[in-house]
């Protein structure tokens, strides 16, 4: 456990070390104080338009920062070479997997608190509310979310060689399944055999993301989603995180470093 | 105990059996090379033995093996008793590879503090060890400096810094000189004497045959993935009647 924590050490320090998560928070952070200063008719109700475009920078920021950040982990580390004098130490390859992936993850974790703290000032002073427990579900499953994210481009990077390659099909797919997977089942329905058992499992198969988005929570106040209901998409979360991940450890154990 | 003391002593550090790697060829055409062909070799406690070979001789693929980035097509090979797909083994070595490059946002200090860290080496202990490299590789006024603003001597410093910080038993250095000027390679070949002196087991590889010749006891010349000649550098001196130069160039055919 001490390897994963001090590889995924590392991998925090080159986050907060690199300029990447500044320019995308100083970017949101702009915005939406650009769209906060705008009072359109006077409309009091303003604040929910606000919250939702800034919801949505926020989930766009944070997808940013976890592909490009885990895209390039693994292939980086063989381009600069930094690999071979790492596991020429006692540390298997499961094990800077698995730190590189813990890293990320409390990395996007980090990324998240900051985000949804701006976000919670910005529109608590328009509200004068903060419902901390909408706040906090909202936050949480976003980050369950997010390391299903990342363990998805883990595993990617193993198989496409180039990291923008794998970055670029991570985003696709992510989005993709975002936008349209809640549908593919209704897709699925009017068409023949076997084109609609193979939408039927392509449904099932892929880990639906959208599961997680509860920004309407907070956009329109609504009441927190009861905590066993949380608990159940975290462990979903938890199957999809552990099930790239193993495959992502099968692939790097076989793969030759030379 | 004494039986068992010259069991252990007579352990070699270093063992490789039969070792045979082979890259399958890539694409149409391409057969598959055979890099390594049934290595036999064993590295004893305390020496500083010296692989040589010229390019594509299967130095840096078996190196490879022992380090664990590459799986042998069959053979085997041991470090300190353990097989070296098992990570116990790299726990008592240290390994400098040629081309150095580490993590350019951290600085030495914190590097030498991550390695130590994956070593299980406690805090006030990692911390002694790391003044002391940093002091031995004359890194210290530049500890707390980022490493992208290191020149390549002191990147290759950091580099020997990081294959001792856990005091290993054994040092695996693949072309420790490399790119270095005159006075980085002293300093390289007064590393190697001192460790040497301390008892500890150099295996390295080199084209520097004039260094070899100076800090080796025992050395391996490999062609075309097989191992041609091996000894006591004095012995093969007599034996042959020429120097190691002369000896390696005589080895691979070029005379």
């Amino acid at each position: 456990m001490k390897n994963i924590l001090a590889v995924s050490g590392i991998v925090i320090k080159e986050l907060y070390r690199r300029k990447d998560f500044y320019v995308l928070f100083i970017l949101t952070v702009l915005l939406c104080l650009v769209m906060a200063s705008v009072n359109i008719f006077n409309d009091k109700n303003i604040i929910r338009y606000l919250k939702e475009i800034c919801l949505l920078l926020v989930w766009i920021a944070s997808l940013v920062i976890a592909i490009t950040t885990t895209a390039r982990q693994i292939p980086a580390e063989r381009e600069n070479r930094t690999l071979f004098p790492l596991l020429a130490k006692p540390l298997t390859r499961s094990q800077l997997l698995l730190g590189k992936f813990l890293g990320c993850w409390l990395a996007c974790g980090l990324a998240l608190l900051c985000f949804y703290l701006f976000f919670g000032l910005l529109a608590s002073s328009r509200e004068h509310y903060w419902p901390l427990v909408n706040y906090f579900q909202a936050a949480a499953l976003h980050w369950v979310m997010l390391g299903v994210v990342i363990a998805l481009t883990l595993f990617g990077s193993l198989v496409f060689t180039a990291p923008s390659s794998n970055a670029t099909i991570c985003f696709v797919v992510v989005g993709g399944i975002l936008l349209l997977g809640r549908h593919l089942n209704k897709v699925a329905l009017p068409l023949p055999e076997p084109r609609r058992s193979l939408l039927y499992s392509l449904y099932y198969a892929i880990p639906h993301f959208e599961l997680f988005d509860v920004r309407d929570l907070i956009i329109h106040n609504w009441p927190p989603i009861a905590w066993r209901v949380c608990g159940l998409a975290s462990l979903y979360a938890l199957a999809y995180t552990a099930v790239f991940l193993i495959a992502a450890c099968m692939i790097f154990r076989r793969r030759a470093l030379n | 105990m004494k039986q068992t003391n010259l069991a252990e002593s007579a352990e070699p550090v270093i063992e490789i059996r039969d070792l045979c790697v082979t890259y399958r060829g890539r694409g149409r055409g391409q057969s598959d090379r055979l890099a390594v062909n049934n290595l036999k070799l064993t590295v004893q406690r305390g020496e500083v033995f010296g692989f040589l070979g010229p390019n594509g001789a299967g130095k840096t693929t078996t190196m490879n093996v022992l380090l664990g980035f590459v799986n042998s097509s069959s053979g085997e090979a041991f470090m300190f008793g353990a097989n070296v797909r098992e990570p116990i083994a790299r726990q008592r070595i240290g390994y400098l590879p040629e081309l150095t490059y580490y993590y350019k946002f951290l600085t030495a200090e914190e590097l030498l503090r991550f390695y130590a860290r994956i070593f299980g080496i406690p805090r006030p202990e990692a911390e002694r060890r790391i003044d002391a490299v940093l002091k031995l590789v004359e890194l210290e006024t530049v500890r707390k400096r980022p490493i992208k603003t290191y020149s390549k001597g002191m990147q290759q410093r950091v580099g020997l810094a990081q294959a001792l910080i856990n005091d290993p038993d054994l040092l695996v250095l693949d072309e420790p000189t490399s790119g270095l000027d005159p006075i980085g390679r002293m300093k390289v070949r007064e590393i190697i004497q001192r460790l040497k002196n301390e008892g500890k087991t150099v295996f390295f590889s080199s084209h520097e045959l004039g260094e070899v010749e100076t800090v080796c006891d025992r050395v391996a010349i490999l062609h075309q993935g097989q191992l041609k000649v091996e000894g006591r550098v004095a012995d093969l001196a007599r034996q042959h009647q020429c120097n190691l130069e002369q000896l390696f160039l005589k080895v691979i055919g070029y005379n």
